[in-house]
């Protein structure tokens, strides 16, 4: 294989079965998002966004993200010859805060125990008051389930005759809803299933019910399940894929192939269930869930 | 009787309790019930014969919404899990 740009291995990334995680007599596929060129199923997301963004000469990207959509949109706006800036909760893992600055992004902190949220208010104020940034926003930006819709979903639906689940965490919802749309054309039967974060201290430190936030890219009514998942379920399956599979793979990946375990098992003989798995292990080799050992509740995912 | 788990964010209006306890045989009669017993508690969760926007309700780990909403069967040992609606990704 040969590419004229990294932007164009985005994608048409492998399905592999986990031949020893599927329950008797079902098969459960992952989906490799960490093959994409930075590593997550974010440059698909990335590439989509920027590409039909409007931006006016001189105007620069800014974005609230804590990892993944950063370092895609860095690989982007490098590639593309764009500026790009990301509002980061202050307590991200050192490993994404340094890919980041490594791939050119300049970073501004926001309040480490908002989360997200922190993020989101953060990025809005910022570019509220300086027309010089452009936000994306990939929780409200349709490129970013078409991205799904156009990619993820078509080589799915290209390389299973039958899919009777999908299985993909619920952050942006953009995955699931742009996927699902895709595979419930060319299955009209599947379930889609959204694997939740159960959150941590970042939710917990709400100070009001009014401070939370349903991406408008979600659309709750289009998911047929949705389960919480704490860390320490995600954290035991991420280390099954690794002893079992010897698939390197990141928490929320292994929130993913929890719930797909418990919907295979659930579904009749023969059943097929993929699960998206959005990343590798490599930037959350600082997190303790890798030995085995108790840990806390605390903020793991993405 | 079942567990009630209460996130932080509304553990004031539950007196400081990170667990409570209602009774009902589905979401809307435990809901209903939780409004009488902690009337502070329950109105910010349930109000109008609805679940309040930015609340999600999880019943032995699955949001009622993809479920059967407020006619989601609850046992006497399920675990209803209240969460605030929160945005993940990154």
């Amino acid at each position: 294989m040969v590419a004229s740009s990294l932007l164009d291995l985005i994608g048409n990334t492998p399905l592999v079965e986990l031949q020893a995680l599927s329950p008797p007599g079902r098969t459960i596929y992952a989906k490799l998002e960490g093959q994409n060129p930075t590593g997550s199923i974010k440059d698909r997301v990335a590439l989509a966004m920027v590409e039909s963004a409007d931006l006016e000469p001189g105007q620069e990207l800014l974005e609230p993200t804590s990892g993944n959509t950063g370092i895609s949109l860095a690989l982007v706006a490098k590639l593309r010859g764009l500026k790009l800036t990301c509002v980061m909760p202050s307590n991200a893992t050192p490993e994404r805060r340094a890919l980041l600055e490594l791939y050119g992004a300049t970073i501004i902190d926001s309040p480490g125990n908002e989360g997200s949220n922190g993020a989101v208010r953060l990025a809005q104020e910022i570019v509220a008051r300086d027309d010089r940034y452009m936000m994306l926003f990939q929780y409200a930006n349709e490129a970013n389930p078409r991205a799904h819709y156009e990619g993820t979903g078509v080589e799915i639906a290209r390389d299973l005759p039958r899919v009777d689940a999908l299985v993909a965490g619920l952050g942006t919802g953009g995955t699931l809803m742009g996927t699902g749309a895709r595979l419930r054309e060319a299955f009209p039967d599947v379930q889609i299933v959204a694997a939740e974060p159960l959150p941590g201290d970042p939710v917990m430190g709400l100070r009001s019910l009014e401070d939370g936030y349903v991406p408008p890219v979600l659309d709750v009514e289009k998911l047929d399940r949705k389960l919480l998942v704490s860390n320490a379920e995600a954290a035991a399956a991420v280390r099954v894929l690794l002893e079992r599979e010897g698939l390197f793979a990141g928490v929320s990946a292994g929130a993913v192939v929890h719930v797909a375990r418990r919907i295979a098992d659930e579904l009749p003989q023969g059943s097929v269930v993929v699960a998206v798995l959005a990343d590798g292990g490599w930037k959350y080799l600082s997190a303790p869930f890798w030995t085995g050992e108790e840990i806390d509740e605390a903020v793991l995912w993405w | 009787m079942s567990v009630v788990r209460v996130p932080p964010v509304l553990r004031s209006e539950a007196g400081g309790a990170r667990e409570v306890e209602a009774s009902g045989s589905n979401v809307r009669e435990l809901l209903e019930d939780l409004v009488r017993r902690i009337p502070a508690l329950g109105s910010r969760v349930y109000g109008d014969g609805e679940i309040q926007s930015f609340v999600n309700v999880y019943v032995d780990g699955e949001d009622v919404r993809t479920r059967d909403g407020l006619d989601t069967p609850v046992r006497d040992s399920s675990t209803v899990i209240l969460l605030p609606a929160m945005a993940g990704g990154c």
